[in-house]
């Protein structure tokens, strides 16, 4: 299976931190696994260790087929990686950035230019190829840092954290590129902290924290483990909060989540949209007023919630500030 | 493992070039000049940068020349003319040992952008990115060099005035110049590798040039310091290269010492060069592998 991307046991630590504790990771080829966490869940570190750029200290680890630890060189031909922040050099312009990786891949330099030239062309870039990019928007320098890690069209690729920053039009755009370059086949490890996004491109998604991979499955596996469907209401005042609290626990069948500032009371249920109609009957019938009301699936943040105790976002603010 | 072996062999199949693994002098060499021009391009679109470069010597030379030129004494001389075909070699070695700050800053400014993490994911030669730096250095000293020459002749330095010389004396002078600096620029590499920002590598590779460059020979006689001191300056490597270029240069000011490197200033700058590049080099490529910001 070349094009697989297979970890045993990695781990990797800095001082006192164990940022990699054990983490197992298997990518079919052709396949996108999102590795889902906060920051300072490990993330990186684990892309780090599988594209050569960190020495993990235990495990072992093959991408597209070739021993990374054996044979560090031979799987930097065969990998693409599109870092956090753009790497691309901001006073060169993009057709050179491109030509540069190109002929550093060791292509020959009319390779180079033709496959620059195509790539330009294929992320929209050929307007601005030859203005240097630091004058880029964010959006179009992460769409050439992408190319760049394009170049040798390689079997693997590695993103790390793609669409970190970017507004929601240039994120959804990027996510269209990603999604072609899947179609085409690429194996694909991608990390986010957006369970949105992981939801959106990810086959199988990873769910890590303190450098361990806490659950993995495929996103529809992980909402189930998670419970099924919650009802979920806002009511007009807050004063009403108790009686719905009331109602609605009794038709539940876990656990009853509120939130003052919205509202917004949640449980979940079994039964579906005829449950939810006997709801909003009794609801009604005691002259509790709604502003919304509704069945939904569990999100990631649930299932993040629900599996390490906390909200992603909550944890990477926390250790933001740390 | 059975992964491994039959992975091997289905992957390897079309898709990797058939290069070593980042071995090779000629890879080694061909990937250096790649970064090398890489380098240069970006000195073409930020010229701030290469004139600020240019401006510093040449103001050294006119402070220097005028402000201390009438009351140092060189040899026994008061006259000014003395005092600046005395001052040039210094001011030279001087401004080559200081573009180690600008290959400093260079490098940690790719590791804070994260280029050098494209780099070391990409299948190069291990050393290419520093080399390439270091000679993309050496092209804007060899510029800096020939500007302040031109200005030192303008001002009226002149070579021979303490002795014969050739053209062949003088060229090698320069050239042994831009050995020295070029192996600077290694040291540079290694601090710009090793600090936490750009702006910590600008100031790390100054600092310590300031005592190097001035316990030495290179403006005024270290025969008039404590034993201690004349002992350090004499054994300095800048003090070899400076006495090097007034030997070759024939310019006034050559210390009469016993020490080694002061007897024999060509050949102690050249192995004092080679050292640091050996040295430095090494170290630098190391660091480089395991870099991370």
């Amino acid at each position: 299976m070349p094009g697989a991307i297979r970890a045993e046991g990695l781990v990797k630590t800095f001082g006192d931190v164990r940022a990699l504790d054990g983490v197992d990771l298997d990518v079919p080829e052709g396949t996108v696994l999102g590795l889902l966490g906060p920051n300072g869940a490990g993330k990186t570190t684990a892309v780090r260790c599988l594209t050569t750029l960190l020495r993990p200290d235990a495990g072992n680890a093959v991408v597209a087929g070739i021993d990374v630890l054996e044979d560090p060189d031979a799987v930097r031909h065969s990998i693409g990686l599109s870092g956090q922040f753009a790497a691309v050099d901001e006073y060169l312009t993009g057709r050179e950035n491109l030509v540069m990786v190109g002929r550093l891949y060791q292509m020959g330099r009319r390779d180079a230019k033709a496959r620059a030239a195509e790539l330009l062309e294929q992320f929209h870039l050929t307007d601005a190829a030859d203005r240097i990019t630091k004058n880029y928007s964010g959006g179009m320098r992460r769409r050439l840092d992408l190319a760049a890690a394009l170049v040798v069209r390689p079997p693997v690729m590695f993103m790390d954290e793609p669409t970190t920053g970017l507004d929601p039009r240039n994120r959804l755009q990027l996510w269209d590129v990603i999604k072609d370059l899947v179609s085409g086949g690429t194996t694909l490890l991608l990390t986010t902290q957006y369970l949105e996004e992981a939801d959106h491109l990810a086959h199988d998604i990873a769910v890590v924290d303190h450098g361990r991979v806490i659950a993995r499955g495929t996103s529809d596996e992980l909402k189930a483990r998670t419970g099924g469907e919650r009802v979920e209401v806002i009511v007009r005042a807050r004063e009403l909060m108790p009686q719905a609290a009331a109602v609605l626990t009794r038709f539940g069948v876990g656990e009853l989540a509120t939130e003052d500032h919205t509202r917004r009371l949640t449980v979940p249920v079994s039964g579906g949209p005829k449950l939810l109609a006997e709801v909003i009957r009794e609801l009604d019938s005691r002259g509790i007023e709604l502003d919304d009301v509704g069945l939904r699936r569990p999100t990631l943040d649930d299932v993040f919630l629900s599996l390490t105790g906390h909200m992603a976002e909550a944890t990477a603010a926390e250790e933001g500030s740390a | 493992m059975s992964v491994v072996t039959e992975a091997g062999t289905g992957g390897g199949e079309g898709r990797r070039p058939v290069t070593g693994r980042g071995g090779g002098v000629r890879q080694s060499w061909r990937d250096s000049l790649i970064v090398a021009r890489r380098n240069l391009i970006r000195m073409t679109r930020i010229p701030e940068i290469v004139l600020f470069g240019l401006i510093q010597p040449v103001m050294f030379v006119v402070l220097f020349t005028y402000v201390f030129g009438g009351s140092l004494k060189v040899g026994g001389s008061t006259s000014a003319a003395d005092y600046r075909n005395f001052l040039m070699a210094g001011i030279f070695a001087q401004t080559v040992t200081f573009a180690t700050a600008g290959a400093g800053a260079g490098i940690a400014e790719d590791m804070h952008k994260g280029l050098i993490d494209r780099f070391r994911a990409l299948p190069m030669a291990r050393g290419a990115v520093l080399t390439g730096r270091t000679l993309a250095d050496l092209v804007q000293t060899a510029l800096t060099v020939i500007v302040l020459a031109a200005v030192a002749l303008l001002l009226g330095w002149r070579v021979g005035t303490d002795g014969d010389t050739d053209a062949f004396r003088v060229a090698a002078g320069f050239g042994l110049l831009m050995l020295c600096g070029y192996a600077f620029t290694w040291i540079g590499a290694l601090i710009g590798l090793s600090v936490r920002s750009p702006e910590a590598a600008t100031n790390g590779g100054l600092i310590w040039l300031f005592p190097v460059t001035f316990i030495s020979n290179a403006f005024v006689d270290p025969s008039n310091m404590t034993p201690w001191l004349r002992h350090i300056a004499e054994w300095n490597p800048f003090s070899a290269i400076v006495q090097a270029c007034r030997v070759l240069w024939a310019n006034p000011g050559q210390s009469v010492s016993d020490a080694w490197p002061m007897r024999h200033p060509v050949w102690a700058s050249l192995v004092y060069s080679v050292a640091i590049i050996v040295i430095f080099r090494t170290l630098s490529v190391r660091k480089y592998r395991s870099a991370t910001v």
